[in-house]
């Protein structure tokens, strides 16, 4: 994955995997207080995690627009 | 719902339908080309930008059966059924690093599906068929199990027997037919709308009906609330839970229907953007999984009026009976025709997915080689229409438990094809052959464990003196690569096929 076309690997990339540990560390979420609104903490965890998974991908999809644009 | 007709709620559903198959017909003129290409009809022309790929994954992969069964598991099961909100997390990452380099190499060489990819990067026929057919025989359960959705709304609309369903998917062919993926990447604009307004309209207004989010909770049983937690010696609820998430989403992107999703964007931005902007949809997963609760605390399950419903349908009428109960009828309509919408988009993707593998890996390959660029297209239509009326069939004449069995055999046989086409996205160091022994032993173990337990997802291992309960997909994939790699290590020294693909063709 190396070469001048871009698509490398660069220490962001990382970050991918932050949402399969937080995820996969299902003990840390588990539980349900403390709640929110009426909403035990494993549903509400959860659902703050779909706009994090997305915001942990955002700096990742920087870096790869940035190499693309260096590119072209 | 004893046998009476909602005529308030049967019109404005009604009119939608009628709107979105005005819509499918009308789709094959949108961004005119020639369908008789397969690439056209196919995958759309490879043209579809960010916003009608987000249209068409969201519409594609939040299917109207997940929409009905996520609340049905969490009605009957608790907290269990929640873990769609990290399977739908965790598909992210995945199609944000892997998918780009499918759709770049695809691009370059032609490719159609992820079984063409597989006979390119291998050079061999035998694991690009076994692709191929797992591909299509994963996919038309699921197929089956659209129709399921559309059975239970027009069930709840008071509607009775097998006539209103044959005429749904008769529509659906036809437009199939003629617009291939156009006519549900357009739907899948209106279908999401819906799905929104009822989504929205539902968590503030049923919740505020039924005195908070507090109450909604109080309602389910203390022990479903959470994920029963493990100890040294068994690990409990909580391992099935999260291998059940990782499972799924590491299955998602190698059905069929997911590739072909992927492979119509018009580039591998379009594919990364979305994996960014895409996650909108998991929230509203999230929110539709919280109905089955709202559904056990306006207590729908002991009203007689549902009573049918529930027999019939058992859990799945859950979320049909909440609507019922507590929208004014003309919103049944809206909400009802969301879910049968929504069971119409993935149904002619996963029927376009499967034509285009037929026609690719099994007719082009084995049957006439020479078929021409219109020969393609035509036999891909053709195998489209009998890939659903085989799902229809398969609904009416069957016990609706073999599709969701089927279904669930079908994730853990879709899943053993990771190796070959995930990892090979990658290298090419693991052998063919061991690579096709790695699947069969895959698809071996995960039907005996999927059998031995009676057609449930997961399956207790028993590792060192530990219980893990698992997620038979997961377990049987570590399995198949640990196979493939021994092999392939033996294999390789006696020399590998031919690479029809580059380095740079990936990127």
């Amino acid at each position: 994955m190396t070469g001048h076309r871009g698509g490398r690997w660069r220490l962001v990339h990382l970050l991918l995997a932050v949402p399969f540990i937080a995820m996969i560390w299902i003990g840390s979420y588990d539980q349900t207080e403390p709640a929110i609104a009426g909403i035990p903490f494993f549903y509400w965890y959860q659902l703050l995690w779909v706009p994090l998974g997305a915001l942990f991908l955002l700096p990742v999809f920087r870096a790869e627009e940035r190499d693309r644009s260096g590119r072209e | 719902m004893t046998g009476a007709l909602d005529w308030t709620a049967l019109t404005v559903f009604a009119l939608l339908f009628g709107l979105v198959t005005i819509l499918g017909f009308v789709a094959a003129r949108w961004r005119q080309g020639d369908l008789s290409d397969l690439h056209e009809w196919g995958l759309g022309g490879r043209r579809f930008g960010t916003i009608v790929t987000w249209f068409l994954l969201g519409g594609d992969l939040y299917t109207a059966y997940t929409f009905v069964a996520v609340p049905a598991l969490m009605f009957g099961a608790g907290a269990i059924g929640f873990f769609a909100v990290p399977y739908t997390i965790l598909v992210y990452p995945v199609l944000f690093a892997v998918f780009p380099r499918l759709w770049s190499v695809s691009h370059r060489h032609g490719y159609v599906t992820s079984a063409d990819f597989v006979r390119g990067r291998f050079g061999n026929h035998a694991l690009a068929l076994a692709v191929a057919v797992t591909g299509i025989v994963a996919t038309m359960p699921y197929i089956a199990l659209q129709l399921v959705g559309i059975e239970v709304v027009i069930a709840g609309l008071g509607i009775h027997g097998e006539l209103p369903l044959i005429i749904a998917f008769v529509i659906l062919a036809a437009y199939t037919y003629t617009s291939g993926l156009r006519a549900p990447a357009m739907i899948a604009v209106v279908k999401d709308l819906l799905i929104y307004i009822t989504i929205i309209t539902a968590v503030i207004y049923i919740p505020l009906q039924l005195g908070g989010f507090a109450k909604i909770f109080a309602a389910v049983p203390a022990a479903k609330l959470t994920i029963a937690a493990g100890n040294a010696t068994n690990w409990g609820g909580q391992s099935a839970y999260v291998t059940l998430a990782l499972g799924s989403a590491l299955a998602l992107f190698l059905y069929p229907h997911a590739v072909t999703g992927v492979l119509s964007s018009s580039s591998r931005h379009v594919i990364r953007r979305n994996a960014v902007v895409l996650p909108a949809y998991s929230l509203a997963l999230g929110l539709i999984a919280l109905l089955g609760y709202m559904a056990l605390a306006a207590g729908v399950k002991d009203m007689p009026a549902y009573a049918d419903g529930f027999k019939e349908f058992g859990a799945n009428y859950a979320v049909p009976a909440l609507f019922l109960a507590m929208f004014p009828n003309w919103f049944v309509g809206l909400a009802f025709a969301a879910i049968a919408i929504g069971a119409l988009v993935p149904a002619a993707i996963m029927s376009i997915a499967c034509a285009n593998l037929f026609t690719r890996n099994i007719w082009k390959e084995y049957i006439n080689p020479k078929v021409s660029g219109a020969g393609e297209s035509q036999i891909a239509k053709i195998a489209s229409l009998v890939v659903k009326v085989g799902a229809l069939f398969f609904i009416i004449f069957m016990p609706q438990q073999y599709a969701i069995n089927l279904q669930l055999l079908g994730g853990i046989w879709i899943i053993q094809t990771l190796p070959a086409v995930l990892i090979g996205l990658y290298t090419r160091w693991l052998n063919p052959w061991a690579l096709l022994i790695g699947w069969a032993a895959g698809i071996g173990t995960g039907t005996a464990m999927a059998y031995a337990v009676g057609f449930k997802a997961i399956y207790a291992l028993h590792l060192f003196g530990i219980t893990i309960p698992c997620y038979a997909a997961l377990a049987t994939l570590i399995f198949n690569i640990a196979v493939s790699v021994i092999l392939s290590a033996v294999f390789n020294l006696a020399g590998r096929g031919a690479d029809a693909t580059q380095a740079a063709d990936y990127l």
